[in-house]
């Protein structure tokens, strides 16, 4: 009963920092000037009427419970300045797909991949292995993922021809042909991630397998692979499955450069067009872009805290 | 046995107490090791661990590479990058170290595949007439005959693309025609060259062509193999009085019409002459900056040089990572130490605060400051305002994790019943032991900040490229246009970007095993 409690509270919690900042980046972003009617070239007066209709020159409260009022219905009005006229809602969720397919296809590879390396380079610690796994992973923790992306793209692309510059988008996200040529892009950003969870894996089974624990399981008897399988990486689990699932919710935003990089054609490619349309940055994108950022940034920390009570009864959120 | 003599303990004969120091002096042992304060220990911890101690050494060389690398640079160079838009022609300049001269890698040249017959031919006579060698080994001669019968030849050469640099053609003013002339003088280098005959040369658009050549550019040699010249004549209007000329020159003091022509002149006495003339690309380079064309790191597409624009970039992003640590490491540290301190409501409502603060992406942060604030105070005031507004979060959060453990323990509670103030207890007494937590997480920010800037700018978020100054991302993002062509580009950014994350991974690392040794060998 006492998780119940917890997890409500937190959600309420989520909810109101979510509301607060919802409101504040509205706010910021109404004060800003309108794009000038003259930018647009012609029909100046088609579009002041439609400003007036679409309600640009209520007070900004009025403005926002409109805003509030259509956003829960899925409508966050049209592209202004970014693909003018088109539903801001609909663009986004053709989007979408592109961005959870490639994140999806990386994490698929990571896991397993990140995984297998730091259980091998615990259970070899201070060997060479080990050494020579940890070595490859600070280079990989460290480096950002777009240097990778230059050279995955100069030697796959360039040197050896194998793919092309662009992705295929013309199966739609779920299909074998945009894997296949954003394999590139999976690369690019696979390196990162698989470096990420075996250093974490390796960090937490060193530390589970030198605990006193493990000497009891083996003084009762059981060999060295069983105990290892058995209690330390039953143990193991609890830090890192939390990171795991944290990982897979904040898949759907994404990466800005790798999707810019690869021209895919996934959200933060259509968060970066948005802004840098000309003459200004579309608002109606930017304000839902930034709506699915922030609810996605705080779901993953909730669900990452979450997690850890339910998967470990000892840990106690909350409690003081 | 000797219990029950003493059990009275409240009437013990007097004759029972005796003194155990009747000295003068104490006798204590004096400590024999010497003494040692917190931070020679965490020096001497942190210089045990060797990957540490190299990251730092790493560390410290990029930083006094981007202090004075923009300063080994030609000032006069750099400062004509605004205003020079003839540096365009000296772009994608490969890497050129002295010490590599004629190794075939980081020695200025290029290899270039596809050659053709016309283009070799061309860069042979380039050399007769510029006198400096650009083809540096033919790796590879490849003769493909076609299905009409004909045969081409092409080749892959190595191409020094210093020497090779087309030739271009230019209109002075008679000043400027003067000052080159008195320049050749005086120092012997020819700048000038001569004038080609259009209906001798077969292309005209290709200002490297001086020999005699058909209408494909192919040139028609003389029966000994040579290029024939087909330069003009002058006609005793090109005002040419220079005693620099090219070797084969029939001029002669005697005779000196049947000297070449090395300018076209244009205008009228009234309104003064302008002077069109072909020039040499790289000895107009010396002649602009008096230094020969040579750059380390090459040049980008604008012809400028890419050392000092990755140590200026670099000079940038190290100062901005400092001063936003430092801002945070303020903010942070008070608000942290507040919070930690006095906790219960006060630490609940500071911790709403810093939730909906942290809540909001940094992207969007960013992109909101940067409307805002970019055409106010400036992009650099407003980036650093971004960095500034979610920065300080971590450091806050660190500082009140320290607090709550420190601040129940024993010598907080002396502190206090001797009468010390909230906030001497918190600065003097506590906040000194988080110190190595704190000195930690404000080195770490560094890159942090430095790989936030990187993106940002790479993604055209904030635009920081201009003639005078740009950042790491923006000099990534150019290069990733000519990746094909021009690699190195793209190379020396992203590795010193690279260096610098992986040194500082490393140097962080061991700080946090030297402040903190319970740590080690966590990961």
């Amino acid at each position: 009963m006492y998780i119940f409690k917890y997890i409500l509270k937190r959600i309420a919690l989520m909810l109101f920092v979510f509301f607060v900042i919802v409101t504040m980046c509205f706010v910021l972003v109404k004060l800003l000037p309108n794009v000038p009617a003259e930018a647009f070239g012609k029909d100046m007066e088609l579009i002041l009427k439609r400003r007036e209709l679409l309600g640009y020159d209520l007070p900004i409260l009025q403005q926002y419970g409109r805003f509030l009022k259509y956003a829960v219905q899925g409508n966050f009005g049209y592209g202004e300045t970014y693909k003018m006229g088109s539903e801001v809602w609909q663009v986004f969720v053709n989007r979408l797909p592109y961005t959870m397919v490639l994140n999806l296809s990386t994490i698929v590879i990571s896991i397993p991949l990140g995984l297998a390396l730091g259980i091998f380079a615990a259970l070899k610690k201070n060997k060479w292995q080990d050494h020579l796994i940890s070595t490859g992973v600070m280079v990989f923790v460290s480096v950002p993922s777009f240097i990778y992306a230059f050279l995955v793209q100069y030697i796959l692309y360039f040197k050896l021809g194998w793919f092309g510059a662009v992705t295929d988008v013309s199966a739609g996200a779920w299909s074998w042909t945009f894997v296949r040529s954003a394999i590139p892009a999976i690369l690019s950003m696979s390196f990162g991630t698989i470096a990420g969870f075996a250093r974490y894996t390796r960090a937490e089974l060193t530390e589970v397998l030198t605990s006193d624990f493990m000497l009891l399981a083996r003084t009762k008897g059981l060999t060295k692979a069983q105990a290892t399988v058995r209690h330390a990486m039953r143990n193991a689990m609890v830090p890192i499955f939390p990171m795991i699932l944290g990982e897979f919710i904040s898949i759907m935003s994404g990466s800005l450069i790798i999707e810019q990089l690869f021209t895919i054609p996934g959200v933060g490619e259509l968060y970066i067009g948005a802004i840098q349309a000309q003459p200004a940055p579309d608002y109606n994108f930017f304000m839902l872009l930034t709506v699915f950022y922030t609810f996605i940034g705080l779901a993953a920390g909730i669900v990452i805290d979450i997690s850890y009570g339910i998967i470990d009864s000892r840990i106690r959120m909350g409690a003081r | 046995m000797q219990e029950k003599k003493i059990l009275d303990m409240n009437n013990i004969p007097q004759e029972k107490f005796e003194f155990t120091n009747r000295d003068e002096k104490l006798h204590d042992k004096k400590l024999e090791t010497k003494q040692m304060s917190y931070f020679e220990d965490v020096l001497k911890r942190f210089a045990k661990n060797k990957s540490s101690v190299v990251a730092a050494i790493i560390i410290a060389l990029l930083v006094l590479f981007a202090i004075i690398g923009p300063f080994t640079v030609n000032q006069e160079y750099v400062d004509s990058f605004s205003t020079q838009t003839i540096l365009g022609r000296y772009k994608y300049l490969t890497p050129k170290l002295d010490i590599f001269e004629g190794t075939g890698f980081w020695d200025g040249t290029n290899v270039v595949e596809d050659v053709t017959e016309v283009q070799y031919l061309t860069y042979r006579a380039m050399e007769q007439e510029l006198g400096r060698p650009i083809i540096h080994k033919i790796i590879d001669t490849k003769t493909i005959t076609d299905p009409f019968g004909t045969t081409k030849t092409t080749y892959t050469l190595r191409i020094d693309t210093y020497t090779s640099i087309d030739c271009f053609v230019k209109t002075l003013t008679t000043k400027e025609y003067q000052e080159i002339q008195a320049w050749q003088d005086q120092t012997g280098i020819q700048v000038l060259l001569p004038i080609v005959d259009p209906s001798k040369s077969g292309n005209e658009l290709n200002k490297n062509v001086w020999f005699v050549s058909d209408k494909k550019g192919k040139p028609k040699l003389d029966s000994e193999g040579n290029f024939q010249y087909a330069y003009l004549k002058t006609d005793g209007r090109d005002d040419y009085t220079s005693t620099v000329r090219l070797p084969d020159d029939p001029y002669t003091e005697e005779n000196p019409s049947a000297g070449w022509r090395y300018a076209n002149r244009g205008g009228s006495a009234d309104l003064g002459y302008n002077y069109t003339v072909r020039i040499n690309a790289y000895n107009y380079f010396i002649f602009m900056y008096d230094f020969e064309p040579s750059f380390v790191f090459g040049t980008n597409v604008r012809g400028f040089d890419i050392f000092s624009r990755l140590a200026s970039g670099a000079r940038f992003s190290f100062i901005l990572a400092i001063v936003v640590s430092v801002i945070n490491l303020l903010i942070g540290a008070i608000y942290g130490a507040i919070e930690g301190y006095y906790g219960g409501v006060v630490d609940m409502c500071m911790e709403r605060i810093s939730d909906i603060i942290s809540g909001v992406p940094f992207t969007v942060v960013t992109v909101l400051f940067n409307l805002h604030l970019a055409s106010k105070i400036g992009i650099v005031p407003s980036l650093l305002f971004a960095f500034v507004f979610t920065g300080w979060i971590g450091m806050a959060s660190r500082v009140r994790m320290q607090f709550y453990r420190f601040k129940n323990q024993e010598y907080v509670l002396a502190a206090r019943t001797l009468g010390a103030g909230d906030f001497r207890i918190m600065f003097k007494h506590i906040f000194p032991n988080s110190m190595g937590t704190i000195i930690t997480g404000s080195i770490l920010v560094i890159p942090s900040v430095i790989f936030s800037e990187t993106s940002l700018s790479y993604l055209g978020i904030i635009n920081l490229n201009s003639t005078q100054m740009t950042s790491i991302g923006a000099m990534l993002s150019e290069g990733q246009n000519c990746m094909t062509t021009a690699p190195h580009v793209v190379l020396f950014p992203a590795l010193f970007i690279a260096l610098l994350m992986i040194s500082f991974n490393l140097f962080g690392n061991g700080l946090r095993d030297a402040f903190n040794p319970s740590t080690r060998g966590v990961d």
